[in-house]
């Protein structure tokens, strides 16, 4: 398979790719980004095992655990094969690192994790957490987390991920110490606020909206992709009872007994070749579900923008507050109803001096407050910036990737048509034995 | 001795005549009377006299078993001099009742026949009648089933189209295959339903059941007098057992066909909103919206094929399933009739060619059916295969056109 040269023509040219060559066309893809970190070494998560051990409240509990190996790139190369650094590692603590890399670089479209827990399922597909088909395919998608943040040009040079990534022990402390666990908190209160912003950004509106019809287009797509999987397994599989109807006619003649044999165990096997048809499909829609995800983080974004207009509003909005507080002070007109200016009215004027102390207060007040503003309309031009670029990023990664999930998809169904056409020539000519 | 495999639609007259528990006399009485000179002729069916195929002829039996001979030719379609179709259905109205009848148009070679087209409009009743008359005259005889005469599932009222279809092809069938039997095929009700008007065949059937069926009721007490005497030969009984199981097996196949339809059926419909959703998904998109657009349409496209495809599936084998299920319960309703065989020799000879018989236009008939159907599947197959080839055609074209838009 070709890793040299662009991904495109491997993938288009050979109609017969399987999942695990996509697989490799991506992770190349994201190798080819370049990013130091990936310069330096290979990231994979090899194996997945069920651990018991006592939680939190002292209760018994089973778990898995993924092991994440690091192989320095030169070594590969070398031709050497040393044993790679591994450390085991479970789900909470990839959700640990994921939180921790949301507070620390909200203007970055994080990637997403695989899914807590399976959803939209079809009956067949296990919703169980411990079963090992999801246990597979969470592992994949830990892995693809891991490539992806390694890829990122500002994620990948975190030291947080990197000790994630190499130092077993400890690294649980490490994370707590950086105290992005207080940022996240107050983060997370003031997301979950209503506040209205005076002057969106219209980018990062129409990005919103383009996340939320993102997620709800993808999660329609995922249901009804599910439930034509339940339905296509049903026509495959009933086509089995031909199989076993076909035999045991056969034994009750004689001149067709032979055809119709054989062409029993062709039935047979159109209904078995729905399992891998189907666990294929399941790679397309894992696929999808990244950008169902990733749709999130996106929206994650522009509320964190929209969070730090607001902040920048405020503050602006409070300094005006004041200085027109001190105009009216320094003027003695009261042109804005306040508490102060009827108790004022009714208790009698203030005194001079009181008067002063006021203004003076309401200075400091303004210089602080003009800090502020400053600071904060830094802030916001700062994260416009730095979003808007990853934002731009991750456009063309979407556009990418799901273009190329779109051609799989594809591939996938001409794979499937290719079967059918061999079962019914070959059933066929049995028939033509009767 | 002679059965009542003699075509004779005329009846003398004589209504009911009183059967003696030895009517071997009877019987053999009857023989005489026939034209002996019969026995020397070469009775093959391609005469081109007509007189053999006289009205009132009775043949004897030796020569009926030279015409149970099974020839090829018979079957070859150059040789056929016969050709039946139904169409044309048509609802009437009256006073009373409301019904739907076919046109039934021959063509014919045949001599026996006045003139070479006719053509006449027959109801349902009309084939159940020629059914009846054909199992009166050839008890021993396989007479392909007619489709029910109420739907069974209930969910499909009369004058359904559908339903007038299926039946119209049912019916069809029938005649055709009445046509292609040796024996059946010079039936002189068959002539009379293929040619009568209808006021002609009304008095026609009005006519007493004859000579025929008196002796169908004479194998009958034959049979009965017989019973539990004589010991069945291993033949039949290696045919009864086989209609048996060969009647679970065709009512196996025919469920499991009709349940591969419900499941088609069912895909079709989930599948059907996929492409609407690919189609909603591309106007959110820039870049994406032509490749999402194109998957939509190329799904869209399966979902035309699959309908397509459940329809020829209920169109064409399950109608061919279900009259072999029909054909099945007939086979194991003669149950009776081992019993006379040892009396009526050639009878069972007869049976026993006819059968033969049967089991070859089964072969033939289910072969060509699932042939049919494993086509039917492949071409389904190579059309989506086409759809989405021309979708990766079009991606290919368009990375090149754009000289690589993505990263690397």
């Amino acid at each position: 398979m070709a890793d040299s040269g662009s991904e495109e023509i491997a993938v288009i040219g050979n109609t017969d790719l399987t999942p695990s060559e996509s697989e490799n066309n991506l992770k190349n893809t994201m190798v080819e980004k370049g990013t130091s970190l990936l310069k330096m070494m290979e990231i994979s998560v090899a194996e997945a095992e069920k651990r018991t051990g006592k939680n939190a409240v002292n209760m018994q509990e089973t778990y898995t655990v993924y092991l994440i190996e690091t192989r320095p790139v030169d070594a590969a190369s070398e031709g050497t094969n040393p044993v790679p650094d591994s450390l085991w590692r479970r789900y909470s603590e990839f959700e640990l690192l994921r939180n921790y890399l949301l507070v620390t670089y909200p203007f970055s479209v994080v990637p997403p994790l695989p899914e807590k827990r399976a959803e939209f399922v079809w009956h067949k597909l296990s919703a169980d957490n411990m079963d090992p088909d999801f246990v597979e395919r969470r592992r994949v998608g830990l892995e693809n987390f891991l490539l992806r943040v390694a890829s990122h040009p500002d994620l990948s040079s975190d030291k947080i991920f990197y000790s994630f990534l190499t130092e077993e022990n400890g690294w649980k402390e490490t994370v707590f110490e950086t105290g992005f666990q207080a940022k996240a908190d107050s983060r997370l209160k003031a997301l979950n606020a209503t506040f209205r912003v005076k002057n969106p950004d219209k980018r990062f509106a129409e990005m919103k909206h383009y996340g939320d019809e993102l997620q709800s287009v993808i999660s329609q797509l995922l249901r009804v992709r599910a439930r034509a999987a339940d339905r296509l397994y049903g026509v495959y599989k009933v086509h089995g009872n031909y199989g076993r109807v076909f035999s045991e006619w056969s034994a009750i003649e004689k001149e067709m007994g032979d055809g119709l044999q054989s062409a029993g165990h062709h039935m047979d096997a159109y209904a078995a070749s729905v399992d891998d048809i189907l666990e294929e499909e399941e790679h397309y829609a894992d696929q999808l579900k990244e950008y169902l995800f990733y749709a999130d983080a996106l929206r994650a974004v522009c509320r964190k923008h929209e969070l730090t207009q607001y902040e920048l509003e405020m503050a602006a909005q409070d300094l005006t507050s004041k200085k027109q507080q001190r105009e009216e002070l320094a003027t003695g007109t009261i042109r804005t109803f306040s508490l102060k200016g009827m108790t004022s009215k009714l208790f009698g004027q203030e005194t001079p001096e009181q008067r002063e102390a006021k203004l003076k207060m309401l200075e400091t007040q303004i210089e602080e407050g003009e800090e502020l503003v400053k600071e904060r309309n830094a802030e916001c031009e700062e994260f416009v910036k730095s979003a808007w670029v990853d934002i731009e990023r991750f456009k063309e990664q979407k556009d990418h990737d799901l273009r190329e999930a779109l051609i799989s998809y594809a591939i996938m169904q001409i794979s499937m048509c290719k079967k059918g056409i061999q079962v019914w020539n070959n059933a066929k000519e049995c028939f033509s034995k009767m | 001795m002679s059965a009542s495999v003699v075509d004779n639609t005329v009846s003398s007259g004589n209504s009911s005549v009183a059967i003696p528990t030895d009517i071997s006399g009877q019987i053999l009485d009857l023989d005489e009377d026939d034209e002996l000179e019969v026995f020397s002729k070469d009775t093959s069916t391609t005469q081109t006299d007509g007189s053999s195929f006289n009205a009132s002829m009775q043949t004897s039996p030796a020569s009926m078993i030279n015409q149970y001979k099974f020839e090829e030719e018979e079957e070859d379609a150059d040789t056929k001099d016969i050709f039946v179709t139904v169409d044309n259905p048509e609802s009437h109205v009256t006073a009373i009742e409301t019904y739907i009848t076919y046109r039934v148009e021959t063509k014919t070679t045949r001599s026996e026949f006045d003139s070479s087209e006719f053509e006449v409009r027959r109801r349902y009743q009309d084939f159940l009648w020629l059914k009846g008359r054909l199992e009166e005259a050839h008890p021993t005889l396989i007479v392909h089933p007619l489709p029910e005469k109420f739907v069974m599932k209930g969910m499909v009222e009369r004058f359904n189209e559908d339903f007038i279809e299926t039946r119209r092809r049912a019916l069809h069938k029938f005649l055709n295959k009445i046509a292609e039997h040796p024996i059946f095929s010079s039936s002189e009700d068959f002539k009379i339903f293929l040619t009568a008007g209808s006021g002609e065949l009304t008095s026609h059937k009005k006519q007493g059941p004859g000579f025929l069926s008196r002796m169908g009721e004479t194998v009958k007490a034959v049979a009965a007098a017989v019973r539990g005497v004589r010991n069945r030969p291993q033949e039949f009984t290696d045919m009864q057992e086989y209609a048996e199981a060969f009647s679970q097996k065709i009512s196996s196949l025919d469920k499991v066909t009709q349940r591969i339809v419900r499941e088609q059926k069912e895909y079709l419909e989930e599948l059907k909103e996929c492409g609407p959703t690919y189609a909603l998904w591309s106007q959110s998109e820039q870049e994406l919206a032509e490749p999402l657009k194109n998957v939509a349409g190329c799904v869209d496209n399966c979902c035309k094929e699959t309908e397509e495809q459940v329809k020829h599936l209920n169109d064409h084998l399950i109608p061919v399933l279900h009259e072999y299920v029909l054909c099945a319960d007939t086979l194991k309703m003669r149950d009776e009739l081992d019993k006379a065989e040892d009396r009526l020799e050639w009878a069972n000879n007869a049976l026993k060619t006819d059968w033969t018989r049967w089991q070859k236009v089964m072969r033939t008939d289910l072969r060509s059916a699932f042939i049919d159907t494993a086509e039917r599947n492949v071409s389904y197959y190579e059309k989506c295969l086409a759809v989405w080839e021309s979708f990766l055609q079009s991606q290919r074209t368009d990375a090149e056109g754009n000289g690589n838009v993505d990263s690397s």
